[in-house]
C-alpha cells in the first residue's frame, strides 16, 4: 500500500519519544530507590517517596506505551531484544513490580516498614542496571539470521553491559538527587546537594568509557563520528555544557536548575546514542525500515496513538501542577 | 534431565496468565455493579446505597491495582517466550493490545481519579458519570483482549505472507467467528463473579449482623442478578459450545470424550479418558444426551477425536475434566440462585445462616469456574496456537532453553507468590473493615498523598493499627 508519508519514520519518532520521557521521568524516581539505603533517617526516606509518590505510576505509562507500541509498530525490536534479553527482562519486571508494590504498602505499614524499605530499594536498584544493560546490549548489538535471535541467554551480559548498567545506576540516582534539591529543603536538601557531585562524576566516567567504547565496536559509528567532523559533535558538547552546569548550580544550591541540567545531560547523551546508531534499530543487520509492521496496521494503531498521547501528557502535566512546590513532610507518623 | 523449553513456556504462560486472569474477570463485574449502586443511590436519595458504594469502590481500588501488575507481566510474555508467534502475528496483535492498553490508560487517566477520589469534590451526577465510563471501560479493554484470543480460536481476515500475517479485513479479524460468543460468555461471567462475591460478602456481614440494612439489600440485588444471570450463562455457554463444535470439532470431542464421529453419542458423567490407547475408562454416561445438547437431535452426529491424528488431538484429560468442573459449577450456581429465590418466598433469605454460609463458599466458584473455562478453551485448541496454522512448538522462541525458562519459571512463582500475598492480605483486611470503616472519615495523612487505586483503601497493613 503506497502512503503519503513515511509512517515508519512517524512511529521512529513516537517510540524514540517515548522512550525519552520514560528515561527522564521514571528516571528520578527510580533514583529515589537506588538512593534509599544511603538515606541518613527515615524522615529522610518519607520525604524522597512522598516527593515521587503522585507521580511514578503516570511515569511508567511511558514504559508500557512504549512496549505495547513496539509490538504494533516494529516487531522485529520485540522479538529479537525480548528473547536476547530474556533474564534481564524478568529481573526489569520483577524489579518494576517489587518497588511498585512497595510504594503501595509502605504507607500503610508499621511494624513491616523496613521489609517495603528493601523492596524499594532493591526493586528499583535491579530495574535500573537491567536498563542500562539494554542500552549496552543494543550498542553490542545482536547475533540475528533471517529475523531471528540465535545468541544465547546470557550473551548480553558482558563487561560493558555490566558497565552500561551500573551507568545507569549512577545516572538514575543522579537524576533522583537533583530532583530531591529541588522538592525538598533543610537537611533533606543538604543531603542530596552533597551526593549530586560524587554522582555527577560516575556518570561522566561511563559517558567517557561509553564513548570510546562505541566506534571501536562498530565501523559505521567510527566512520560517523570521525570521517568528517559534523554537526553531531554537538550532542556530546552540549552534554558536557550540562554537566559543568550541574556542577556550578550546585555549587551556587541553586534549586532547579540541577535537575533541568541534569535532564539536558541525558536528552543530549541519549539523542547522540541515536545518532550513533541511526537507522539501525536492531544492529547490526537490522534498520528500521527492516523492521516495521506493515503500513495498514502502523496506520491502524497510530490513530489510537495520536488521540492518547495529548491526553496522557496533559494528565500528566496536570498530576505535576498539582503537586508542585516542596515535600512537606510535618507530622507524618 | 533434559528441560523441554515448551513444556515450561506453557507451564510458566498458564500460570501468568491464571493469576492475571482472576482479577479482570472480578473488576469488570464489580465496575457495572459500583455504577448500579451509584445509579440507585441518584435515584432514589436512600443513604444505603452509597454505603455499599464506597465500601465496594474501596475492594475494586485494590484489585484493579492486582489486576494491572499481573497483566503487565502478561505482555512481555508474548515476546520472551513466545517471539516467532509474536512476530509472525504482530500486524495484527500488536494494535489490538496496543488499544487495549490505551483504553485502560485513558480510562485510568480520566475517570478512575474521579470515581475514586472526587465522590466530595464533583457534581454527584458527574461522579455517576465516571462510575458508568469506567464501567464501560472495562468492557472496551476486555473486547480487545478478547478479539486478540479469538482470532486465535478462529483465525479470519488475515493473510500469511513471508512469515508474517497482514490484514485484510479488521473487521473479518476483529469480529472473527468465536468473537461474540466468547465476549458474551465472559461478561455474564464478570457479572456472575461481582454478583456471588457480592452476595458472599454480605452474608458473611449478614451473619455477624454488621450493617444489616444495606447488607441486605445488597444480598437482594446480588441474589436477583444471580437468578436471572446464572441460567443465561448456562444458554449463552451452550451456544457457544455449537460454535465450537462448528469451527473446532476436535476440541469439543475432546469436551465430550468422545473417541469415534458417530450418532447417539452418550454424555459421559465419569470416565478416565486415557489417550495414549485412544479410549476412556470407567465410563458413567447417559445414552444418546451429548448428540442431543450438541446437535439438538437424539441421533445427531458429534466427531470424535480419532478424525485428527493423535499428535493433533489436545490434551483430552485435561480439557474432560476441566469442562466438568465449569459446568458443575454452573449448575451449583444455578441452584443457589433457586434456593434463594425459594427462601426470598418465604421471606427468609437473609437470616437462614446454613445458607449465608453456603453463600460465602460460593464466592470463590466463579473463579475456579472461570479458570476452569480457559484452561478448556486453551487447552483445548492444542497443539495450535493459532488454530490449523501455527502450533506451540512453531511459535516458540527458537533461542530459547529449558534452563532459561525453569529460571523465569520459578521466579515469577516467587514474585507472584510474595506480591500476591500481601495484596489478598490487605483485600481481606478491607473486608474486615467492612462499610463501617469505608464510610468512617479516616484521618488524612497529614502529607499530601497521592490519588492512585490502592490510596483509595483506608485500611492499616498490620493487625492492630489505627
Amino acid at each position: 500500500m503506497e502512503q503519503p508519508f513515511d509512517l515508519t519514520l512517524i512511529w521512529a519518532g513516537i517510540i524514540g519519544f517515548g522512550i525519552m520521557m520514560y528515561v527522564l521521568m521514571d528516571g528520578f524516581d527510580l533514583g529515589q530507590g537506588i538512593l534509599f539505603p544511603f538515606a541518613p533517617d527515615e524522615h529522610t526516606r518519607d520525604v524522597m517517596m512522598n516527593s515521587v509518590a503522585p507521580v511514578w505510576d503516570g511515569n511508567e505509562t511511558w514504559l508500557v506505551l512504549g512496549g505495547a507500541g513496539l509490538l504494533a509498530a516494529f516487531p522485529l525490536v520485540y522479538a529479537v531484544f525480548l528473547p536476547a534479553l530474556y533474564i534481564g527482562v524478568f529481573l526489569l519486571l520483577a524489579g518494576l513490580i517489587f518497588r511498585g508494590v512497595a510504594f503501595e504498602f509502605r504507607f500503610k505499614a508499621k511494624t513491616s516498614k523496613y521489609l517495603w524499605n528493601w523492596a524499594f530499594a532493591g526493586g528499583s536498584i535491579v530495574a535500573a542496571f537491567a536498563q542500562g544493560a539494554v542500552v549496552g546490549a543494543y550498542i553490542q548489538g545482536f547475533k540475528t539470521e533471517n529475523f531471528v535471535y540465535v545468541g544465547g541467554a546470557l550473551d548480553w551480559l558482558t563487561p560493558f553491559t555490566v558497565m552500561t548498567g551500573a551507568g545507569l545506576v549512577a545516572g538514575y540516582a543522579l537524576l533522583g538527587s537533583t530532583w530531591l534539591i529541588m522538592k525538598s529543603e533543610g537537611e533533606v536538601q543538604a543531603w542530596a546537594y552533597k551526593l549530586t557531585p560524587r554522582l555527577l562524576a560516575g556518570v561522566l566516567f561511563v559517558f567517557a568509557v561509553v564513548s570510546i567504547y562505541t566506534p571501536y565496536v562498530d565501523p559505521l559509528v567510527k566512520s560517523r563520528w570521525f570521517d568528517s567532523l559534523s554537526l553531531i559533535w554537538a550532542l556530546p558538547v552540549l552534554a558536557m555544557y550540562c554537566a559543568f552546569i550541574i556542577f556550578r548550580s550546585v555549587q551556587k544550591r541553586d534549586e532547579g536548575l540541577p535537575f533541568v541540567a541534569t535532564m539536558g545531560l541525558f536528552a543530549f547523551s541519549y539523542l547522540g546514542l541515536l545518532a550513533s546508531k541511526w537507522p539501525y534499530i536492531v544492529p547490526p543487520n537490522y534498520t528500521i525500515y527492516d523492521a516495521a509492521s506493515a503500513p495498514e496496521s502502523q496506520l491502524f494503531l497510530l490513530l489510537g496513538f495520536l488521540f492518547v498521547i495529548p491526553i496522557v501528557l496533559a494528565y500528566t502535566a496536570w498530576t505535576y501542577w498539582v503537586f508542585r512546590g516542596k515535600v512537606k513532610s510535618t507530622g507524618y507518623h | 534431565m533434559d528441560l523441554d523449553p515448551l513444556i515450561l513456556s506453557r507451564i510458566q504462560f498458564a500460570f501468568v496468565v491464571c493469576f492475571h486472569a482472576i482479577f479482570p474477570v472480578f473488576t469488570i463485574g464489580l465496575a457495572s455493579t459500583i455504577a448500579g449502586f451509584e445509579t440507585l443511590s441518584f435515584k432514589t436519595n436512600n443513604p444505603v446505597w452509597q454505603k455499599l458504594s464506597k465500601f465496594w469502590i474501596q475492594v475494586f481500588a485494590v484489585v484493579f491495582g492486582m489486576g494491572v501488575v499481573s497483566g503487565i507481566v502478561m505482555s512481555f510474555q508474548f515476546g520472551t517466550n513466545w517471539s516467532n508467534f509474536s512476530y509472525a502475528t504482530a500486524n495484527f496483535l500488536g494494535p489490538v493490545l496496543s488499544y487495549e492498553v490505551i483504553t485502560a490508560f485513558f480510562l485510568e487517566a480520566a475517570f478512575l481519579g474521579v470515581l475514586l477520589f472526587g465522590r466530595d469534590k464533583v457534581p454527584q451526577g458527574v461522579h455517576l458519570f465516571a462510575a458508568i465510563m469506567v464501567a464501560t471501560g472495562t468492557f472496551i479493554s476486555s473486547f480487545w483482549i478478547l478479539a486478540a484470543n479469538s482470532l486465535l480460536q478462529t483465525p479470519d481476515g488475515l493473510v500469511l505472507i513471508k512469515g508474517m500475517y497482514h490484514v485484510v479485513s479488521w473487521t473479518d479479524a476483529l469480529f472473527n467467528p468465536s468473537f461474540a460468543y466468547r465476549f458474551a460468555h465472559m461478561a455474564l461471567a464478570s457479572f456472575l463473579t461481582a454478583s456471588l462475591v457480592v452476595a458472599g460478602v454480605s452474608a458473611w456481614f449478614l451473619i455477624q449482623q454488621r450493617e444489616v440494612e444495606a447488607n441486605r439489600k445488597a444480598l437482594s440485588v446480588a441474589l436477583w442478578f444471580l437468578l436471572v444471570l446464572a441460567p443465561t450463562q448456562a444458554v449463552v455457554g451452550d451456544f457457544h459450545g455449537l460454535n465450537t463444535l462448528e469451527h473446532q470439532p476436535t476440541k469439543v470431542a475432546a469436551m465430550e470424550g468422545n473417541w469415534e464421529t458417530s450418532k447417539g453419542v452418550p454424555l459421559l458423567l465419569f470416565a478416565i479418558p486415557d489417550k495414549k490407547n485412544q479410549t476412556n475408562h470407567f465410563e458413567v454416561k447417559i445414552p444418546k444426551m451429548a448428540s442431543f445438547v450438541l446437535t439438538h437431535d437424539w441421533n445427531g452426529e458429534v466427531p470424535g477425536l480419532k478424525d485428527v491424528p493423535i499428535e493433533e488431538q489436545p490434551p483430552v484429560f485435561v480439557v474432560f475434566w476441566a469442562f466438568r468442573v465449569m459446568v458443575a459449577l454452573g449448575l451449583l450456581m444455578i441452584g443457589f440462585a433457586i434456593w434463594g429465590l425459594f427462601l426470598r418466598i418465604g421471606g427468609k433469605y437473609y437470616q437462614s445462616t446454613f445458607f449465608l454460609n453456603g453463600l460465602r463458599l460460593m464466592s470463590l466458584t466463579p473463579f475456579l469456574a472461570v479458570l476452569a473455562g480457559w484452561i478448556v478453551t486453551e487447552t483445548g485448541r492444542a497443539p495450535w496456537l493459532i488454530y490449523k496454522q501455527m502450533t506451540h512448538a512453531q511459535g516458540l522462541t527458537p533461542s530459547l532453553t529449558g534452563g532459561m525458562a525453569l529460571f523465569t519459571l520459578i521466579g515469577y512463582i516467587i514474585v507472584y507468590a510474595l506480591v500476591f500475598s500481601a495484596g489478598i492480605y490487605y483485600l481481606l483486611k478491607v473486608f474486615r473493615g467492612g462499610l463501617e470503616k469505608a464510610n468512617k472519615p479516616h484521618e488524612l495523612d497529614s502529607i499530601e498523598r497521592p490519588s492512585r487505586p490502592f490510596s483509595a483503601a483506608h485500611a492499616a497493613l498490620e493487625e492492630g493499627e489505627k
